[in-house]
């Protein structure tokens, strides 16, 4: 597996890049450009958080909010059940997560460095079902969790999102990496397979695994389609469609309405900055030929 | 994606953290011939019954909750289950009535103008991105992060603020349009001909910084040494490009555009917040079809059939793209 370089090397450049040609400096100008463009909506979000309902489409547009109205962040909690959703969205995603690290990394084992019969056959299986999208089987499934009684449950959706095969997928495209010399040696030693995984493999793959938390907690995090279908009492609503739902009952209320949707990017984006490292190696290591 | 092998990828380069070979996990020294006959076989068992027992837990979810709907997903399409009766197999009634059914053609022309612009202009941006961060410009490590952040936040909060940015009057895309000179910008999500490019344009917009992450890695494994011997031997930026860069990012251009396409083809919650299909129908999509069929009529069976016609469309288009695939590599 390759990491992307993590920050590039002004200190050394090779002797070509040196001077700074027209070229360069056309790269740092589609590069500003891009970054305004990536960033922008998500500046106009929290400027439009601290204004006015009035005052969000003002014309000329203004980009900066006159007099910071704070009040709203306030008056969100007061308004909706901002805090329910927050509750039942943090429940959701640890579990899933927990549950998802745990068979994942514990599956990918299995079909990384054991062997058994069938076992290529059925990691086929598994990569295919990467292929098929979700929403073309969402009914056969919302029939199978009715018939056993579980929608309206929030473990409908920590069901549908707990075994998902890209974890696995990822976990074993790293295992792959670990030499295979390492677990045979320990198996002449005597150690049975649970004790290589344990003191072996998992020691070395805290980064791989810290990849998966994060990219199962955003995933969860963000899922708007799972909770819609299977949490249909408001008590269990999710953040996504608690916002959905208060987009439609304020929908004249533009700056509340950012301050909602500001407020549950936030979490994220405070996961994302912390652990960046292991989003990107983690969407490294799935785009890697295992 | 890659199903042929199952071996290490090939190495290239420094590791970054996480490397394994910190060289502290020697094993005790080796008992020469611990590898007798006797007892081999049961041995070799067990072990096989070990493996078994890792995969199974997870295996026993994914079962249940993703192979079983699968294969339920096909009998399913020839029954005319809705959420009263019980199903009644029909034969092919679902797909002759599809055939017939103008929402649903509505829905496949959609999901393929959607696929056919959102597939290159993602495909195009996120590779130009992901050279032009390769070439270690200032300010490189920043804008990777910028650039993956809109596809680590909620759909819901990225549609409900680009339909304030696309409101047609006073909303700044359409102001700052009229700064350029463009006198009758557009109503976007509220014009039937606007809506599709619009939903477009933040798709492409949140999921480009994902892809130009999967290029950003797969440059990794592009040797300088061979860029060296292409330069001393002439050849300019774009013959370059051409014929080292390309060439070396197959794999990654491979599983991406597969990625792509999938993504494309099941395009879904971006679409329910911002249009929810509209105005009219000019934003339907498959995905949304089943769910107003299945879903929200509660016909099972009829849903499943749009669903089997989803199903068919990824696997088609997938298996091109890896006899494509197959075919350059030979």
């Amino acid at each position: 597996m390759t990491v992307p370089r993590t920050t590039p090397e002004p200190t050394a450049p090779p002797p070509a890049r040196r001077r700074a040609r027209p070229g360069r400096i056309a790269g740092h100008a589609v590069l500003v450009v891009a970054a305004a463009a990536l960033l922008l909506p998500f500046f106009w979000m929290v400027s439009s958080s601290l204004k006015a309902d009035n005052a969000v489409f003002a014309i000329p547009v203004s980009w900066f909010p006159d007099s910071p109205r704070w009040a709203n962040y306030a008056e969100i909690w007061r308004v909706s059940d901002l805090l329910g959703w927050l509750k039942n969205t943090v429940f959701l995603s640890v579990v899933v997560t927990a549950l998802q690290l745990l068979t994942g990394s514990f599956a990918a084992y299995g079909f990384a460095k054991a062997r058994f019969p069938g076992r290529n056959l059925l990691f086929v299986l598994y990569i295919g079902t990467i292929a098929v999208p979700w929403q073309a089987y969402m009914i056969p499934q919302f029939i199978l969790m009715s018939e056993v009684g579980l929608t309206d449950t929030p473990w409908a959706v920590i069901a549908l999102q707990a075994f998902g095969a890209f974890g696995v997928f990822l976990m074993r495209q790293y295992y792959a990496t670990i030499p295979d010399e390492l677990c045979e040696a320990a198996r002449v030693d005597g150690l049975s397979e649970y004790g290589i995984y344990l003191r072996i493999v998992l020691p070395l793959s805290v980064p791989a695994l810290a990849s998966l938390a994060l990219l199962t907690f955003v995933t969860t995090w963000n899922d708007y389609l799972g909770p819609l279908i299977y949490l249909r009492d408001p008590d269990l609503w999710t953040v996504q469609l608690g916002l959905k739902s208060f987009v439609s009952e304020y929908n004249a209320e533009h700056a509340l309405i950012m301050t909602g949707s500001v407020l549950s990017v936030l979490p994220v984006a405070v996961v994302f900055l912390l652990g960046q490292r292991y989003f990107v190696q983690g969407i490294a290591t799935s785009g890697m030929k295992g | 994606m890659s199903t042929t092998t199952v071996g290490g990828p090939r190495e290239t380069g420094p590791r970054g953290t996480g490397s394994h070979r910190t060289g502290t996990h020697r094993t005790g020294p080796r008992r020469a011939g611990s590898r007798g006959a006797g007892g081999d076989r049961g041995k070799r068992w067990h072990r096989s019954l070990q493996g078994v027992s890792f995969v199974l837990p997870n295996f026993l979810g994914f079962g249940l909750l993703t192979l079983g709907p699968v294969v339920a997903l096909f009998y399913l399409s020839f029954t005319n289950w809705n959420v009263f009766g019980t199903a009644r197999w029909v034969g092919l009634d679902n797909f002759t009535r599809l055939a017939r059914d103008a929402s649903f053609h509505r829905a496949l022309l959609n999901t393929l103008y959607y696929s056919a612009l959102h597939i290159p202009l993602t495909l195009a941006l996120s590779l130009a991105l992901a050279l032009l961060l390769d070439r270690g410009l200032r300010g490189a490590a920043f804008f990777r992060t910028a650039a993956f952040f809109p596809y680590v936040t909620s759909i819901v909060a990225i549609a409900i603020a680009w339909n304030l940015l696309f409101s047609k009057d006073a909303g700044p895309v359409n102001q700052v349009l009229g700064l350029f000179g463009v006198d009758d910008p557009p109503g976007w999500t509220a014009s039937s001909d606007w809506a599709m490019p619009a939903v477009i344009l933040v798709g492409v917009w949140r999921e480009m910084g994902y892809y130009m992450l999967l290029f950003l890695a797969g440059l990794q494994t592009v040797p300088p040494e061979l860029h060296e011997a292409a330069r001393i031997d002439g050849a300019g930026a774009w013959q370059r490009f051409r014929n080292v860069t390309l060439p070396c990012l197959r794999p990654t251009t491979f599983f991406v555009t597969v990625m792509l396409t999938i993504g494309s083809f099941k395009v879904f919650d971006l679409i329910l917040v911002m249009t929810n299909g509209g105005p009219g129908q000019s934003t339907l999509v498959l995905s949304q079809y089943i769910y107003q069929k299945g879903l929200v009529e509660n016909r099972f069976g009829y849903a499943s059939a749009v669903s089997v016609v989803l199903f068919g469309l990824c696997m088609a288009v997938t298996a091109v793209q890896f006899a494509v695939n197959r075919r350059r590599e030979d």
